[in-house]
């Protein structure tokens, strides 16, 4: 077969320049600045709150996705309804929709005066220039993680294993916990992995709903951000950098499911 | 692998032909379909509708005042000239290294599909800083290209430059599946009559790949037209010469012109639900 020294040189200059070549010149701005002042920029206490925020509202973001990703994977395949199909479809329109736009959106539905928000906030929900704005950004632009990991091995759930064992007697919830859900769960441990990496670097939609408070609504992306803005360019590296060893840890996580997963799924 | 990684699952793991899609017959069943709709609806239908409706709700007239108002004409200009730049760049890269990849074994192999994907999981005020601190006044070839008079941060070419990061393993990932589930016997068989490379490429491989790239070129100009975060660090956002579509709307946004900024978004919602339909129409294209 031709054409390998071709492709591969092609390929590895092209990622030289556009990919590696900035990484490294981040992390070697990074390094140069010592690691006293390095410790003291990415442990200070504005820093520690936005990863403090920007954590959890990752994590309640992936806990409601990953119960409503299930919830649509199993309707989507288990059940024929009308409209099946256009649900199916508006799954990834949080994935082609610009991030802006849905900050946009999002911040205006849900503000004092908005569609949601004038029933929510006389409740004493706040969701706009809130924590809660933040998770519902970030909930808002990875929901397809779940569904689109879980679906396609849904489908792969033999039926004959299914009704092997309701002529043995099991129950559904049975049939649910002992067959289904073991097949399910590598994919879905899979998708909330990157349903909550995605989650951790989100900035377009977060700005727009935020209200952008140090110590209180603050994510690391933005902070990042406002020390460009400053010109501080030591804490802007070091910032990003942690966000980038925190990106490669959790691609490192779901590789190594999803390398389970592979295994699990040849197995059975 | 196949990763979900961006913009939905990959084409060839979308076509769901094997699903059981029983009648739903129990109470219970319709209890799921029936939550599973109304959450979809409240938090995808319902944003998607209020930036329709916003941004036609002083009337078409002014809808279409707004829209072609210089700074956001200027700034769909920009848009679309980036995708235009970006987009066949990068399905040549995407090419090279399915081809790569998928017809030839060799040490590393499997390393260079990680590298490949990690544009996906850095955030994108990350790929935008990374780009300051090789080409800024601070950076590495910063003060070098100064000394030729050459600027490139806070200029058009650096929003090439980073969207073209942000968006290279778009093909690639499409690709790669197909190509793998493929196999080369085509290619092998054209070879062997006598084709040179470029022959078997253009008139084997091209043919069978053809919708899967067309797929790949679709969602990556999505992802280009939408960059929002890398491009806002490494644009400068200048009026008039800097500023994207959708820094554009940010600007219209932080100036109260509400109306502006939603009628800037409804363009690129379009242009996201045009790729929505485009993503089906291919995805049945290549299953077919």
């Amino acid at each position: 077969m031709p054409g390998f020294s071709l492709t591969l040189g092609v390929t590895l200059l092209y990622f030289t320049i556009i990919v590696a070549l900035p990484l490294l010149a981040m992390l070697y701005k990074s390094f140069n600045l010592g690691w006293p002042e390095f410790w003291t920029i990415i442990s200070s206490e504005r820093a520690l709150a936005t990863y403090r925020i920007t954590v959890g509202a990752a994590a309640l973001a992936t806990l409601f996705n990953a119960l409503f990703g299930l919830l649509l994977a199993w309707v989507l395949v288990r059940y024929d309804f009308p409209g099946r199909r256009l649900l199916d479809a508006v799954i990834d329109l949080p994935f082609a929709l610009p991030t802006a736009v849905a900050g946009l959106a999002l911040v205006t539905v849900f503000s004092a005066n908005g569609w949601f928000g004038q029933f929510l906030e006389p409740l004493g929900i706040k969701v706009a220039y809130a924590p809660l704005g933040i998770a519902l950004a970030m909930m808002f632009t990875s929901i397809s993680f779940v569904v689109r990991t879980v679906q396609p091995v849904l489908e792969d759930v033999a039926l004959d294993v299914e009704e092997a064992a309701r002529s043995l007697g099991a129950t559904n919830w049975q049939i649910f916990a002992k067959v289904i859900w073991p097949a399910i769960f590598p994919a879905f441990i899979a998708g909330c992995s990157l349903s909550f990496a995605r989650s951790l670097g989100e900035f377009g939609a977060i700005v727009f709903i935020s209200g952008n408070l140090p110590f209180e609504t603050e994510v690391m992306s933005l902070l990042v951000f406002i020390r460009l803005d400053e010109y501080d360019y030591p804490a802007a590296a070091a910032l990003a950098t942690v966000m980038l060893v925190m990106a490669f840890l959790m691609l490192f996580i779901t590789n190594s499911i999803q390398a389970w997963q592979l295994r699990y799924a040849d197995r059975n | 692998m196949q990763t979900a990684t961006d913009l939905g699952a990959p084409a060839v793991q979308a076509q769901s032909s094997r699903r059981h899609g029983q009648q739903p017959g129990r109470l219970s069943h319709w209890l799921l379909i029936v939550s599973a709709i109304v959450l979809s609806a409240l938090f995808i239908g319902v944003p998607i509708a209020v930036i329709f409706t916003y941004a036609l709700r002083e009337g078409v007239a002014v809808y279409f005042t707004q829209i072609t108002q210089p700074a956001t004409v200027h700034a769909v200009w920009l848009t679309v000239l980036t995708a235009l730049v970006v987009v066949p760049i990068n399905m040549i890269f995407g090419i090279c290294v399915a081809w790569l990849v998928t017809r030839f074994r060799f040490p590393g192999r499997g390393l260079l599909i990680t590298f490949v994907e990690i544009p996906f999981s850095v955030s994108p005020i990350v790929a935008g800083v990374t780009y300051l601190f090789l080409y800024g006044s601070q950076g590495l070839l910063g003060p070098l290209l100064e000394t030729y008079d050459i600027k490139i941060m806070f200029t058009v070419p650096a929003i090439f430059l980073v969207s073209l990061f942000v968006t290279s393993p778009f093909v690639a990932r499409e690709l790669i599946p197909l190509m793998q589930a493929q196999g080369s016997e085509d290619e092998e068989a054209a070879i062997t009559l006598g084709a040179t490379g470029l022959q078997t490429f253009f008139y084997v491989t091209l043919p069978n790949i053809r919708w899967a790239l067309l797929y790949g070129a679709v969602l990556c100009n999505a992802r280009v037209m939408g960059e929002f975060g890398a491009v806002s660090v490494v644009s400068g956002a200048i009026r008039g010469q800097t500023n994207t579509l959708p820094l554009q709307i940010e600007l219209l946004f932080n100036d109260y012109n509400v109306t502006g900024a939603f009628a800037a978004s409804s363009t690129l919602a379009l242009i996201a639900v045009v790729t929505l339909v485009l993503k089906y129409l291919l995805e049945r294209k290549q299953s077919a």
